[in-house]
Formats: structure tokens, sequence, C-alpha cells
């Protein structure tokens, strides 16, 4: 449909050549897998955050030191190093625990590679996040008798969440952009679809352009639902005027 | 492992023999990209807070278009999606400078960096206190002369926290180098790898060496603040 309406506007050169699928499916593959990343990384960022802030040595140096060094290495370094060997660790764990063989399929790999490597940047966020939280609410909750569970969930998270929001927008942003990287470790993204079609069409211009925009409307999207989460959770707080 | 280093230490620093390869490489892509961002964010910054509004839409566009996107598609773009144009390669000049993965590598960076440096300096111009340009305006500054001696001087100071950042993750960045064939840190890890198979060590021998140059920089630019920061109070 969309390539008779070209048509007869007269612009036969911007046609999918049938690649329109090709690409959608695409666009599905990077949508899920930074979905489902960022599901991981958030989990192991409130897990990390958790282990920073904790009184006892022996959680805070691992969090401190994953933090540390997944932050100061490239997420591509770490994407080809993780996404090689996860395979061959699991192979050698399997063996060992004399387990049947288990094989990981590139789009798992994906997810946990990816979702363990912002994991720390969500560890950072949350800390800072959980942080900014007053003292005085947590000692109020204890005092109204709220036990550990519920001091989170009633008074820490909704709070802490506002200070978060920013910090997610950019991680959620940075993470999006990373998943187009997946595509040299072999997944069927939106990157790999637009090359593909762009090679066999001898358009590779025009499709890798198609793919940009795709992308800037994927951010673009995020950003207003970002934008609108943020007035959620801003509801009773002031900001000065100026 | 040390077979692994014995045979490839040389390249992932500097040389294959031939080429400038590893980290001599990195670098220089790093430096490259970095110096023509910051040049032409300075002017594009100044223009992105103008108060004319075709001033500030061109530059607000191009920041909203190169940070909305992968860099990966950006370097890809550059690389085969402009040189396929039948237009481009009968133009002998164009055809010559796209020809060359290394051009297209550092354009893409550039013009990537650039956007975000732009935003940052953009930031911290906004962000100036309303007294220091009133007294500026007062000694009878204007113009170029404004920007020059007061607002640039201290907007680009109280972007430098920011900045070091954008730096770290320039660096980061280069790795994609690679798919343009840039014999970067990665590439060599990846030429090791096929090469022995010691996947884990190849590309932990490269992650060292990015981490290693991480640590340098933030050194460097914890430095750079104490020394242009300091009038900023004792938290530093």
């Amino acid at each position: 449909m969309f390539d008779s309406l070209l048509q007869t506007l007269g612009l036969s050169t911007f046609s999918l050549k049938g690649f329109g699928p090709l690409l959608l499916e695409g666009t599905w593959m990077t949508v899920k897998l930074s979905l489902l990343s960022l599901l991981v990384s958030i989990v192991l960022g409130l897990i990390g955050a958790a282990a920073k802030l904790s009184s006892s040595a022996v959680l805070r140096i691992p969090a401190q030191l994953y933090t540390t060094l997944i932050r100061g290495v490239p997420d591509l370094v770490l994407m080809l190093l993780i996404f090689y060997s996860l395979q061959t660790w699991l192979s050698q764990l399997t063996d060992a625990m004399e387990w049947d063989y288990i094989e990981i399929d590139a789009f798992s790999a994906g997810v946990v590679t990816l979702g363990f490597i912002y994991g720390a940047y969500f560890t950072e966020t949350f800390r800072g996040a959980i942080l900014s939280v007053p003292r005085g609410q947590v000692e109020a909750a204890t005092a109204y008798g709220l036990n550990r569970g519920q001091r989170f969930r009633f008074v820490v998270f909704p709070q802490m969440m506002r200070f978060a929001l920013p910090g997610i927008g950019n991680n959620w942003q940075v993470l999006l952009k990373a998943t187009a990287l997946v595509s040299i470790i072999g997944l069927a993204d939106l990157v790999k679809a637009a090359q593909d079609a762009g090679k066999s069409t001898y358009q590779l211009f025009y499709f890798l352009v198609l793919a940009a925009l795709i992308y800037l409307l994927i951010t673009s999207a995020s950003n207003f639902a970002l934008r609108w989460a943020e007035r959620r959770y801003s509801a009773g707080s002031r900001e000065a005027q100026r | 492992m040390i077979e692994l280093l014995q045979e490839y230490w040389r390249p992932f620093l500097y040389s294959d023999g031939v080429h400038i390869t590893g980290l001599a490489m990195t670098m220089w892509l790093l430096s490259a990209s970095i110096a023509i961002g910051f040049v032409v964010s300075i002017p594009l910054s100044i223009a992105r807070v103008s108060r004319t509004f075709w001033v500030r839409w061109p530059v607000q566009f191009y920041t909203y278009l190169f940070r909305g996107t992968p860099l990966y598609i950006q370097l890809l773009i550059c690389y085969t999606g402009i040189y396929s144009l039948e237009a481009v390669r009968a133009q002998p000049l164009l055809d010559s400078f796209f020809r060359d993965a290394m051009n297209c590598t550092i354009l893409a960076f550039a013009l990537n960096t650039c956007a975000y440096t732009t935003e940052i300096f953009a930031g911290a111009i906004r962000s100036m206190n309303h007294g220091e340009v009133e007294a500026a305006k007062a000694y009878g500054l204007t113009g170029w002369k404004l920007y020059a001696y007061v607002i640039m001087p201290s907007a680009l100071r109280r972007s430098l926290p920011f900045y070091s950042n954008e730096v770290i993750l320039m660096l980061h960045s280069t790795t994609v180098a690679f798919t343009a064939t840039v014999p970067d840190i990665l590439k060599v890890a990846r030429d090791a790898n096929s090469a022995t198979f010691m996947t884990f060590q190849s590309f932990g021998i490269a992650a060292i060496i990015y981490l290693c140059i991480t640590f340098i920089l933030v050194g460097l630019f914890r430095l750079a603040e104490r020394r242009w920061l300091a009038f900023l109070g004792p938290a530093h």
C-alpha cells in the first residue's frame, strides 16, 4: 500500500522495495532487546545500589568493583568479551556440574550482556537517588512501625523515583543507542535489516538514513514519555520560581 | 596468555609494522575528533542560545539529529552510505575524501561529539549568573568582547565536569571505528581473537588498556577541575 502511494506521488525512488517487513522486524527486535535489557539493568541497578549503600564490606566492595570496572571499559568491548565468553563459561559450568549442555541463543545472550553492562550505570543512578531521599523520611517510617520492605515500597521508592528519573531517562537513551551495536555480534536488529536491504537494492544511503530516522522516532517518543513521567513523579514538590 | 602478549603487544600499543594501530590509533581518533568537536562547538553553542529563531533553530535541529541517533549508524552513513551515492563518486574531491576510511570515521566522530559538546556549552552559557553578565556590560563590554572575555571563559570552566564525561564517552565510542576497518585497539583484539581463539584474554587485554586510559583521563580532568574550578569553593 505504502509503495503504491509512493508510485502515484511519483516518488518511487523512496520505495521500500519489499523490505518493509524486514525493517519492521528489525525495529521490533531493537525495541524488544532494549526493553528487556532495561528491565534486567534496572533490577541489577537496584540490587547494586542496595549493595553499595550496605554497611557490610562484603557487599560493598564487589558492587564498587562492578560499577568502576564496567563503567571504565567501552560497552562494545564488554559486549564482545561477555557475548563470546558467555557460552564458554556456561559450557564449563555444565561440564563441571555434569548437567546437560545448554545452548544460549544470541538474543538472550544479548539481553544478559546489555543488562549487565547498563546495570552498572543504573546502580550509580539509584544510589544517588536513594541518598537524595531525606534521612528523616526513613526515620519517620520506622517510627510508624513499617518494616524494611514496607519502608522501601511506600516511602523510599516513590520519592527516590523523582530523583532517579532524569538519570533513568539518560541511561535509557544511551542503552537504546547501544543496541545498534548488537548487529556487530550477529543479531538481526534494525541496523542489520537496513544494511541488508541497502546492499541488495544498492540504496545503502537511503536505508541507513531510514534506520536513523526510526531511531530518532523512538528516542523522541521516549523523551516525550519521560517528560510525562517526570511531571507525574514530581507531584507535590515545588520548584523555586526564577 | 604470555604468548598472546608476546606476539601482540606491539600492535596493541602502536604499530603492526606498516600502519599505526592499537592504542596510538585510538588516541589519534580521540584527540582529532575531540579537537574538531571543541573548536566547532564554541560558535555553535553561542548560536544555540541566540535569541534569534533562525540562528538558534538550525543548531538545535543539528544537535537533535545527532544526539537522537546512534553513532554506529552515523558512522555507517558516512563510511558506506555516502560513498554508495553516484553523485559523490562523480566528484573527484568528494570521491577521494570519502574513499578513505579514516576521513569518514573522524568526520562521523567529530560531528557526533560536536553535537553533545554544543549542548553542554550552551547549557553552561544559559546557567550563567546574570550578575556576571550585567557587570561585564556595565564595564562597557559588548558583542564578541563580552563573549571572549567574560561569558566563554566562565561557561567553559563550569562545563568542565560535564565535558570530561563527554570525552570519556567519546573514548568509549571510538571502539566502533573497527567496523570501518580502522585498526584501533579493538580491531587488534579481534585479530588476536580470531588468530588464537583466546577470546577472554584478547578482549580482556583491550578492556584493561581502555580502563587505564579512562583512569588517566579521569585523573587529568580532576587536576584540571582543581585548577580551574577552585573559585567554586571548598567543595572541590
